[in-house]
């Protein structure tokens, strides 16, 4: 559904966006994820044409942004940082203005209104003045307008920035149930938002792409090599950490062990292997061959918190941060 | 055009939902009534020192109140021309919806024309004041009407021009007062230009005051129309909004 190409953003004398490159497929909802200042806005801004690029190409349902903005900007709904609000005017108002400029009229206009204020729950503040509305409201209706034409893109730029939690969670929700009928790009840099809603996520630093790829998958890859946390129990006795800890580490495919507590007869080992190499069978015969108790065995998922801080990292090269996050 | 209507529509909206449009209606109508019972008085007054002297000049309506009267209205909007336009565009830039607008699938030229269609319609409703006022001329006396309507279009003409100037303005910056004082600046020369004439008669003499809008207007004023004060009018607005479109454009390149 979008298609971007080596798209670049140049300023006098910076580079706000970098040669970036990504596809997001139909009905997807895509997290795009960068620290403050990443260039996030400004991708987002080039896909609705409101900034041209100065390199590269970017295609919204086959269109070029450049050269048939009209026929992108109908299949767009945009949700800027701040929402675009005309502070005097109310809501069915608002909503019916932008339905008008998005080629909307009549019966259809009526309908989809309704049907935008249902949807973004702001039904109760049909006929309050924007310029009154708290943030949460605020927030909601500028949902409410990007949806109002049914566009098959929504681009939307920090959609849950300055709520309280319950409003995240409900803003969540709503973007969640729009997706398969739109196509979903939005921009965060609060990590859970993207862990929750998002299948697919884009990782941009500094106007360069770090990593594009499933949230799973992305968990996955920035583990690098595999490390493994198991808990050993002495049976009826206290253990003795070194002595587990020098056990498992002569089996043949571990690189390091540690060990990061130990309470009374129970001690919780971290064991980082050589990548590819599976060692979780060798281990857990290991321990139970020595006469202790294997009480857990699991592969150490890392946040996408973690993920994000390594990826981001700048200077240090991609791989090099994976690895290094691996042995802390 | 559908577009040009939805963002006019709009942005009259704005003015009269805001006390914007009934500040500048009121004070507007209170400054012309006054010039009108000034103008009056005169006239009035003369009248009668003319009957005493047993003088019988025709008095003329058109020549001794509408005409000085045109020309009064034709300086006192180029004081309300910046209060109309300042906020066009300097309002969206600063709240953020004009990402809203340039978005949507509108060309800028929609956008553009549509304000300024709105201010017009905004400064034509002033001139509705003036009409009031000028009714009772019809209904005590009797003017010629047809000077009176090409003033009218002079002055609509002359409006169109500096708004197109003052919308121009009102891109550049997302501070209205910046928008207002600059275009309040741009308006005043423009009127003054004309000075230069009454003690120079070079090339660039000629062409500053060529450059100044209030010579433009003074045929209207008579009730006649000159072709080129026409034209001249005509290439103000066209390029007040070239210059806008121009700008919108570069301000995507540069923002």
């Amino acid at each position: 559904m979008i298609n971007v190409k080596e798209l670049t953003k140049r300023y006098a004398r910076t580079t706000a966006v970098d040669h970036i490159t990504f596809e997001v497929a139909k009905g997807q909802i895509v997290g795009f994820l960068g620290p403050n200042g990443a260039g996030k806005t400004t991708t987002m801004r080039m896909l609705t044409c409101f900034l041209p690029p100065s390199a590269g190409t970017a295609t919204v349902a086959g269109f070029d942004v450049l050269e048939q903005s009209l026929e992108v900007k109908k299949r767009i709904g945009y949700l800027p940082e701040t929402p675009p609000l005309y502070p005097e005017m109310d809501t069915t108002e608002y909503l019916k203005f932008v339905g008008r400029l998005k080629g909307l009229s009549g019966a259809e206009l009526e309908k989809r209104v309704d049907y935008a204020c249902e949807r973004c729950a702001v039904a109760d503040v049909k006929h309050k003045l924007l310029g009154r509305l708290s943030k949460g409201y605020r927030q909601r209706v500028g949902l409410a307008q990007a949806i109002i034409h049914n566009p098959d893109v929504l681009i939307l730029d920090e959609p849950t920035a300055g709520l309280d939690p319950k409003q995240i969670n409900e803003t969540r929700d709503l973007i969640k149930s729009l997706a398969g009928s739109h196509t979903i790009i939005l921009s965060t840099h609060i990590l859970p938002e993207v862990e929750q809603t998002c299948e697919q996520v884009i990782i941009i630093n500094k106007g360069k792409l770090v990593a594009t790829d499933s949230v799973r998958n992305l968990q996955a890859r920035a583990r690098g090599a595999e490390s493994i946390v198991l808990e050993v129990a002495g049976r009826n006795s206290a253990i003795d950490a070194p002595v587990v800890q020098e056990k498992l580490q002569r089996v043949s495919g571990v690189s390091r062990v540690s060990c990061k507590q130990q309470v009374d007869s129970r001690a919780v080992f971290e064991v980082e292997s050589d990548k590819g190499k599976l060692v979780r069978g060798d281990l857990a015969r290991a321990v139970v061959e020595a006469g202790w108790d294997l009480n857990e065995l699991r592969p150490a998922a890392m946040s996408l918190e973690e993920v994000f801080l390594q990826l981001t990292k700048s200077e240090v090269p991609t791989e090099k941060a994976a690895a290094q996050g691996g042995q802390q | 055009m559908r577009n040009t209507l939805i963002i006019c529509q709009k942005e009259l909206r704005s003015y009269f939902v805001s006390p914007v449009a009934y500040i500048l209606l009121v004070m507007f109508g209170l400054i012309f009534g006054f010039f009108f019972w000034n103008a009056l008085g005169y006239f009035v007054i003369e009248g009668m020192e003319m009957q005493m002297r047993g003088q019988m000049y025709p008095l003329n309506l058109n020549e001794q109140i509408i005409r000085p009267l045109l020309q009064n209205v034709s300086v006192v909007g180029l004081f309300f021309i910046p209060l109309i336009t300042m906020r066009l565009f300097a309002e969206e830039k600063r709240t953020g919806t004009i990402e809203l607008l340039v978005t949507s699938p509108v060309r800028d030229l929609e956008i553009i024309v549509g304000k300024w269609l709105a201010a017009l319609a905004l400064y034509s409703c002033m001139l509705l004041f003036t009409a009031v006022n000028f009714a009772f001329l019809f209904k005590y006396g009797n003017p010629d009407w047809k000077p009176l309507a090409i003033g009218y279009l002079g002055l609509l003409l002359q409006a169109g021009a500096l708004l197109a100037i003052g919308t121009f303005i009102s891109t550049l910056t997302k501070n209205q007062i910046i928008a207002g004082a600059v275009t309040f600046g741009v308006c005043l020369l423009l009127w003054v230009l004309e000075w230069v004439s009454g003690y120079e008669s070079s090339t660039w003499a000629r062409v500053l005051a060529y450059m100044s809008v209030i010579t433009h207007f003074e045929s209207f004023g008579r009730g006649v129309i000159d072709s080129k004060d026409l034209v001249f009018y005509a290439t103000v607005i066209f390029l007040g909004l070239f210059f806008t479109a121009r700008s919108m454009e570069s301000l995507r390149w540069r923002s």
